[in-house]
């Protein structure tokens, strides 16, 4: 039981000495012809590169479908009440409703206009990222353009510490704040030393940098939003040739 | 190289020559992912994956592929593989392949999968390729299952989502973090050290009885 299992890792290291030999083309005897090591990679990569399309093809679609899913819960929840939503999109400084031709949707930025059974509008969600503590954090709020109240919001994306950063969508209190209406810009105060003022939220103890960037998101999302919404002017009722 | 009987391509790697825990080959993934018992078996599912495609692959070209630009091929099928995994990931297991993140692509670069290659698909049949891949796998998996068993049950207090304490457990947080990856790495082969020296010691006692 005690024979040590080296002889694969010795060869492994020789076998990396030997290579820059290789490399350099010393005039050793049998030397390959460069056209069929060319060959072989060529014939190599073209084959690795008709697999990928292959499955690519077959995957893509259903990644696609998810990610629109996940979306389109996710502007649900940040819009309570809402029963749909137009997609918008920022074409040099104004809103459109559909993208310049020949030009593809994701290149823009989006704002879902939620409307609830009535057809009246109840806010606008839009999506945001800056950096976390770990990584871009990015983040879905709904507000209602006018009043600057903020509906919800939720966590999309979010590489922050498992048990600490992760609080901002794990810790149902400190989301729950986001939910209670609050006016923003948003203030992100220590927990517990709230003085009544509209729009302060608890930051979570041990993740005071993850919570305040989730305020930053919504404070300058909604500033971003805001003025294009309102030159955008949009109609309180639900357009008629909405979907 | 020593002879082996296919038996032994197959077990070697289980245990005796665990690439984690004995080869300390692939220590990124092991480290990185292992903070819950789902994203090491997701983590090793798609290693297991493109290790024995790249293995059964290679070693039925072994003879087309020049000695030149042998690596350069070897990192290229398993890139080629590493990629459909990626892709089928996101596809079946969206949730699992947020977690993992940049590591499934990382795979490409994993040491053990191009040193199984360099070592043993290139010269050797098919069948010992399959037999040893797998065995590779299967013991990258128990070692990266193990690690993530021991540190989501110290780290969040769960074992696969299962809460095992009551809610006064407080979970010992470091565990999930990078740090408490290498803790767990130092702590587990310190372990198996220890283990193997008794042994051998015992071993010796008793030839010398």
């Amino acid at each position: 039981m005690n024979e040590r299992p080296d002889p694969d890792r010795i060869e492994v290291q020789v076998v990396d000495t030997l290579q820059p030999d290789g490399v350099q083309e010393a005039p050793l005897e049998e030397q390959v012809s460069t056209l069929r090591l060319v060959a072989t990679l060529a014939v190599a990569g073209a084959l690795a590169g008709l697999l990928i399309v292959v499955v690519n093809l077959h995957t893509k679609p259903i990644i696609d479908k998810y990610r629109a899913e996940q979306l389109r819960l996710a502007i649900y929840e940040v819009l309570p009440g809402v029963s749909l939503y137009r997609t918008l999109y920022l074409v040099d400084g104004a809103l459109s409703a559909v993208v310049p031709a020949g030009a593809k949707a994701v290149d823009f930025r989006q704002a879902y206009v939620g409307y609830d059974e009535a057809g009246e509008m109840i806010g606008v969600a839009a999506s945001r990222g800056e950096s976390g503590f770990q990584d871009i954090v990015l983040v879905i709020f709904g507000f209602e353009p006018e009043s600057g109240v903020l509906l919800g919001m939720k966590v999309l994306e979010s590489k922050e510490t498992p048990g600490l950063g992760d609080k901002i969508f794990k810790d149902q209190v400190f989301v729950d704040q986001f939910f209670a209406r609050p006016q923003t810009p948003l203030v992100a105060i220590k927990a517990g030393s709230g003085k009544g003022q509209p729009g302060e939220i608890d930051a979570i103890t041990g993740a005071t940098i993850s919570s305040k960037v989730v305020v930053s998101i919504i404070n300058n999302g909604i500033a971003e939003w805001q003025p294009v919404l309102e030159q955008a002017n949009l109609e309180r009722n639900v357009p008629e040739e909405a979907p | 190289m020593r002879a082996t009987t296919p038996t032994q391509d197959f077990v070697r790697g289980i245990w005796m020559e665990n690439p984690v825990l004995v080869q300390l080959l692939g220590l990124c993934p092991a480290l990185a992912v292992t903070n819950t018992v789902k994203n090491a078996l997701a983590m090793s599912a798609a290693t297991f994956f493109v290790l024995t495609c790249s293995s059964v692959l290679i070693s039925s070209v072994k003879h087309l592929i020049p000695k030149e630009v042998r690596i350069a091929s070897y990192i290229l099928v398993i890139a080629t593989f590493v990629t459909l995994a990626d892709m089928t990931l996101q596809a079946y297991a969206p949730v699992q392949h947020k977690e993992l993140g940049a590591f499934i692509a990382l795979i490409v670069v994993n040491c053990m999968i191009l040193g199984r290659q360099e070592a043993f698909s290139s010269r050797n049949t098919v069948y010992r390729s399959l037999l040893d891949a797998v065995g590779v796998g299967i013991g990258f998996t128990i070692a990266l299952v193990m690690m993530g068993g021991f540190r989501e049950i110290l780290g969040i207090g769960t074992f696969f989502d299962i809460p095992l304490f009551g809610p006064n457990f407080e979970p010992w947080v470091v565990m999930v973090l990078p740090a408490g990856g290498f803790l767990m790495l130092g702590f587990i082969i310190l372990g198996l050290g220890v283990y193997e020296q008794r042994k051998l010691a015992k071993e010796a006692r008793g030839e010398a009885a």
